[in-house]
């Protein structure tokens, strides 16, 4: 079997804008993803960072398939989830399960932790035969470190950390080998926020589980992820190992993105190299041409905007960056 | 600045030019509920002195955004009740004002920016209309000359296009020109004191970066004493200068920036720092705090913190709570074994 258990080649998704009441006509689209391609191995942690609007989202909601792609293919485990139907399909969707953001708004409030967790059973009978459901989900709860004896409590007796375990109990219940992360500590306070990650730390180390971990956090992905993937308006600008993306970022918007992250570390003020950018992201709907980013670059020249340019290994960049004067600049440290 | 307000203001009981713009002594909150009465702030402690940046950090629930509550006089109240302690404005103690008193200090002297900044401003006036507002309330002025005023400000924040802008609703700003606009109605009548309750959570951080550098620099150019209310330990050291750090209603530990972060004398804030994911470090295990914060109806005896401490002994978990001890000069911690809590590394 090959070590790649998760790809998308191409994948798109444009919600289109429509105009008129009975007779609909579509005028445009926002082109939420426009062309990703991504591969995730056994095993390893996919970071995917970038601000609100960027599409990690409905990149998200894609590759568990609560969207369809515009077009695109996603192959899981080997298996065109486009292609293949029926049976087939659900069991590919089965090795993929969601952790959500809100750990307030993701659990029913109607639903005792024990009915939550063994909800997936019900969806995928054939997993776990009814009698021996109880047992498993107590031991879920074990295993996420939450009372096995509170599996009859409501999700409202519990803490938002205390939550977000459930969620993640939820999501493996079926005993995927993928677990897609949208967002999982940004409601937490700190404090939880460690515990939560220590975690999912822990139960990738003793499953094998392939982690595809979203955040706006630059500093919890690159404490969690392996390899980390940069997007701007709907598409990946910058993709490398964690060290590659952090140490030496070649992508212009990846540079301002590190840059503008605070470091808790008060001697360091005024040390760093500070990129403040102007201006806000351009609309999805009607992106600029060539390079997306090209509004807000220090860098830009004509070129940007008339060639798109590739998400390639270039001479100045050892790792794949979308950008035509990719250059290593070191951000993230104190200049002395 | 228009004298007539300036005659009105010296006539608060008390005004001393010279006292420091805003000092909090022994503030207590609490909020009567069905639950029992909820503790939420139990004797807090802090000044803040001309061009000061003092950081109040805390995690949710610690009673800082109800201490900036107080502070301004915008509590929810009933629930929510003040029961003891000060809050002076130049040596005038503010809760023993009338309303109409502390309206006058409200905006002019001490001024507050939200969190949410699209729930903070009405979404059916103008821009335009909700700045000029402040002058036409507070300074009589003409609805024509407001409206001058409110361009004014919205250069001030650097918002392009602003005489356009200005007849625009809050629902045509971006996330960041919201929060510009909110910095702009709160500077609009130059106050002294500014209070910011996490100005910066709702935004990403490149724009995040934008918005507090433009502060800094306002704050500067004005002098003005900054009190930023916080949970990110990040923007705390790239903008404070004293912090005080709260833990279940109560500062727990004061000091300058660069100390607290270097050798932390209390072990919440020490495990705080630990837990805390470093952009320019590969970490290994995060060193999470256990457990949880407490319930504000149901505190801990003795210490609040001792249910999750390392360090918790017999003296942690009988009251009283511990004092706030003298650390070093400008440095205190409310922790019984801060030596060894700063000694451990």
């Amino acid at each position: 079997m090959s070590d790649i258990v998760l790809e998308a080649r191409d994948l798109v998704k444009h919600f289109p804008l429509t105009q008129g009441i009975l007779f609909k006509r579509q005028i445009g689209a926002v082109r939420a993803v426009d062309g990703i391609n991504l591969q995730l191995r056994r095993g390893e942690t996919l970071g995917i960072v970038g601000e609100s609007g960027c599409g990690k989202s409905t990149l998200a909601r894609m590759l568990v398939g609560l969207e369809t792609p515009t077009s695109g293919d996603l192959f899981v485990q080997g298996r065109n989830m486009a292609k293949v139907g029926g049976a087939e399909r659900r069991r590919g969707r089965r090795n993929i399960q969601l952790v959500m953001q809100d750990p307030y708004t993701s659990l029913n409030p109607r639903m005792t932790v024990g009915d939550i967790v063994g909800e997936p059973f019900e969806v995928h009978p054939e997993v776990l035969a009814k009698p021996k459901r109880r047992a498993r989900v107590q031991e879920l709860l074990d295993l996420v470190g939450l009372n096995p004896d509170h599996i009859n409590r409501y999700p409202h007796q519990f803490s938002g950390g205390q939550r977000q375990r459930i969620g993640i109990a939820r999501a493996l219940a079926l005993n995927p080998e993928i677990i897609l992360c949208d967002e999982p500590v940004s409601a937490l306070d700190v404090s939880i926020q460690a515990q939560v990650i220590n975690l999912l730390e822990k139960l990738q180390d003793e499953l094998g589980l392939s982690y595809i971990f979203i955040a706006h956090d630059l500093s919890v992905v690159r404490h969690i992820a392996d390899r980390v993937a940069v997007m701007y308006l709907g598409r990946v600008v910058e993709i490398g190992t964690e060290d590659q993306i952090y140490e030496n970022p070649t992508h212009p918007y990846t540079q301002a993105l590190l840059s503008a992250v605070p470091v808790p570390d008060p001697k360091l003020r005024g040390l760093r190299d500070q990129i403040v950018l102007t201006g806000d992201v351009p609309s999805p709907a009607n992106p600029p041409s060539g390079c997306r980013f090209r509004t807000r670059c220090w860098k830009a020249q004509e070129i940007c905007a008339q060639q798109e340019p590739a998400l390639a290994v270039r001479q100045s960049s050892a790792h794949p960056s979308a950008c035509h004067f990719a250059e290593v600049r070191d951000v993230v440290h104190a200049q002395r | 600045m228009s004298t007539d307000v300036n005659v009105k203001l010296d006539a608060l009981p008390g005004l001393d030019a010279d006292a420091l713009p805003l000092e909090v002594k022994n503030l207590q909150v609490e909020f009567r509920t069905r639950n029992g009465i909820a503790r939420a702030v139990n004797g807090v402690n802090f000044s803040l002195r001309a061009g000061e940046t003092r950081a109040i950090l805390g995690e949710s629930g610690c009673g800082k955004s109800v201490t900036a509550q107080a502070i301004m006089g915008i509590l929810d109240s009933p629930p929510g009740f003040v029961t003891g302690g000060e809050i002076r404005y130049r040596g005038v103690d503010l809760l023993k004002l009338r309303e109409a008193q502390r309206r006058k200090v409200r905006a002019n002297r001490i001024a507050m920016i939200f969190q949410d900044a699209l729930s903070a401003l009405n979404p059916v006036f103008t821009v335009g209309f909700q700045l000029g507002e402040l002058f036409r309330k507070h300074r009589g002025m003409s609805r024509a000359d407001s409206k001058v005023r409110a361009v004014e400000l919205l250069d001030l924040v650097k918002i392009p296009a602003a005489k356009q802008r200005v007849n625009e609703y809050p629902h045509q700003f971006s996330g960041g020109m919201r929060q510009r606009v909110m910095i702009a109605m709160a500077l609009a009548l130059d106050p002294e004191v500014l209070i910011a309750d996490e100005p910066t959570t709702a935004l990403d951080v490149t724009v995040q970066a934008q918005i507090m550098s433009l502060l800094a620099e306002l704050q500067r150019e004005r002098n003005m004493g900054l009190l930023l209310i916080t949970h990110d330990m990040g923007v705390v050291a790239d903008v404070a200068d004293q912090i005080s750090v709260m833990y279940a209603g109560r500062v727990i530990e004061e000091a300058p920036v660069r100390e607290i972060y270097e050798s932390p004398s209390h072990p919440y804030t020490k495990g705080l720092l630990e837990s805390i994911p470093r952009l320019d470090l590969k970490g290994q295990e995060l060193s999470a705090i256990k457990g949880l914060p407490p319930l504000l109806t149901d505190i801990p005896k003795g210490c609040a913190f001792n249910p999750r401490c390392r360090y918790a002994q017999d003296a942690c978990r009988r009251d009283p709570v511990p004092p706030l001890y003298q650390v070093a000069p400008s440095r205190s911690s409310a922790c019984h074994f801060w030596k060894e809590v700063k000694a451990d590394v």
